[in-house]
């Protein structure tokens, strides 16, 4: 019945795609990259479930939506342990960690006041400087920062 | 971005590095060469700079160019909230090159992307200031011979100083050995001694400015501590002193020492530094012209020699 009781409190999608295995303190991050406030599909978010690897995890269910992989591979910033399942007809199809790319345009908000990207209407872009440490450079100003501490806009 | 402008020392490789270093020999050699006639160069200090933007325009003006441009941003169009890209557009439609000064940092690499006239970094911010660590390299190059296995001590304000944070990463091609003297405060900063590691480049740290360091230097690159860098005012009253030059420290100095400054000093150097001939700091701003020559018709696409033959 326990096992029942744990599956009910993640239901089950038909299609769509499920991100699973973002640390906690990130998963509200997470929903922010993907742009999830603005979907119209049904979408379930849970926090601080049980986890072997992290403690505790946050998960993301949405149904009817594959979320292009360049969108996806955003949240290796901030969740490097984060893993995509593609959902069709209640199966996994594909299923996959995301991957930091090189670099990333837009999302991140440069720390530092005076850097242009701060006071142009202008995406700012940043360059994956060290992937071990999750450490990105602005390719403006040159200020490097660490993923736990990038603020995501 | 277009290829031809010079935003970062870091952007450009070590055979750049020489072939500017030729190029302004040249040109000390040949200071009034008519190339740019014909061009104009526009200088947009958004951020006052008499110096840098004097030195600028005085290279265009003995190429043969003029100028146009701004030295203060309150005067134009910015001050009314027009965006930097559309003032960097609306001068690219008038001139073959842009020297741009600006307050914040990035502004040039971000200027390469919304035009294709050349853009040349005459300082953004506390982030970049190309043609000072060309000049500098320039000056030692021209007083030691070589870039090559020399021995560099940097002093004073280590940690917020953009020309020796600039000139160091620029040296990472030469095999140079440095010194950094400074208070804990202002010490090198993490990432520059981590560049030092990763580059296989030596350096050693000092807190204290010793006959020791200062006789087996090729080069003292000279720094100002400034008051405003301290959280601590009794700190700075305790190390302002530490770290001054003076003319009697150099006397059992190596003969081609040489003393250099960004300018403008303050009491860093003592002034009876001055007449000694290791003393370079006015020579080095007047290398200033030549290095600015070489990295405008490098910029446009001008090799002097080339045309020469």
């Amino acid at each position: 019945m326990t096992t029942d009781k744990k599956e009910l409190a993640v239901a089950a999608l038909c299609n769509g795609t499920v991100i699973d295995h973002i640390p906690s303190s990130a998963l509200f991050k997470a929903v922010k990259i993907l742009g999830i406030e603005n979907l119209d599909k049904h979408v379930t978010i849970g926090n601080n479930l049980e986890s072997k690897k992290l403690g505790t995890k946050g998960i993301i269910k949405v149904a009817d939506i594959v979320f292009p992989e360049a969108t996806l591979n955003r949240i290796a910033l901030i969740a490097p342990t984060a893993v995509v399942n593609i959902i069709r007809d209640f199966e996994v199809v594909e299923k996959h960690p995301v991957v930091l790319p090189d670099t990333i345009v837009g999302i991140v908000r440069c720390n530092n006041p005076k850097c242009i990207t701060n006071n142009e209407p202008m995406a700012t872009r940043f360059d994956v400087i060290d992937r071990e440490d999750v450490t990105i450079r602005c390719h403006y100003c040159g200020h490097s920062v660490k993923n736990k501490d990038a603020q995501i806009d | 971005m277009n290829s031809n402008s010079l935003v970062s020392i870091t952007d450009i490789s070590k055979e750049e590095i020489l072939y500017l270093l030729e190029q302004a020999r040249y040109f000390e050699e040949h200071p009034n060469h008519k190339v740019l006639d014909g061009k104009v160069a526009a200088t947009l200090f958004f951020e006052p700079s008499t110096r840098t933007r004097l030195s600028f325009e005085t290279a265009v003006n003995r190429l043969g160019g003029r100028v146009i441009g701004f030295s203060d941003a309150s005067t134009t169009s910015s001050s009314k909230g027009e965006t930097l890209k559309d003032t960097i557009k609306m001068v690219s439609n008038y001139v073959d090159i842009i020297i741009m000064r600006h307050y914040l940092e990035g502004a040039a690499r971000y200027a390469t992307e919304v035009t294709d006239t050349p853009i040349i970094n005459a300082g953004d911010g506390a982030n970049q200031h190309p043609s000072q660590t060309m000049l500098d390299l320039y000056s030692i190059y021209k007083t030691q011979g070589s870039l090559e296995n020399l021995t560099i001590t940097m002093v004073g304000d280590l940690k917020y100083g953009r020309t020796v944070h600039s000139l160091l990463m620029a040296m990472r091609y030469f095999n140079p050995t440095f010194r950094f003297v400074a208070c804990e405060e202002l010490q090198m900063p993490k990432e520059y001694t981590e560049f030092c590691d990763k580059n296989g480049i030596k350096y050693s740290k000092h807190t204290d400015f010793s006959a020791d360091v200062i006789n087996t230097s090729d080069i003292i690159y000279m720094t100002r501590v400034q008051r405003e860098r301290f959280t601590d005012i009794m700190e700075y009253e305790r190390v302002k002193d530490l770290y001054t030059l003076r003319n009697s420290m150099l006397d059992d100095s190596r003969d081609n020492l040489r003393i250099l400054h960004p300018l403008p000093r303050v009491n860093e150097i003592a002034y009876d530094v001055d007449d000694n001939p290791k003393a370079y700091y006015f020579q080095q701003a007047q290398n200033g012209l030549y290095a600015r020559q070489a990295i405008i018709c490098k910029a446009l696409g001008i090799d002097i020699k080339k045309m020469e033959e």
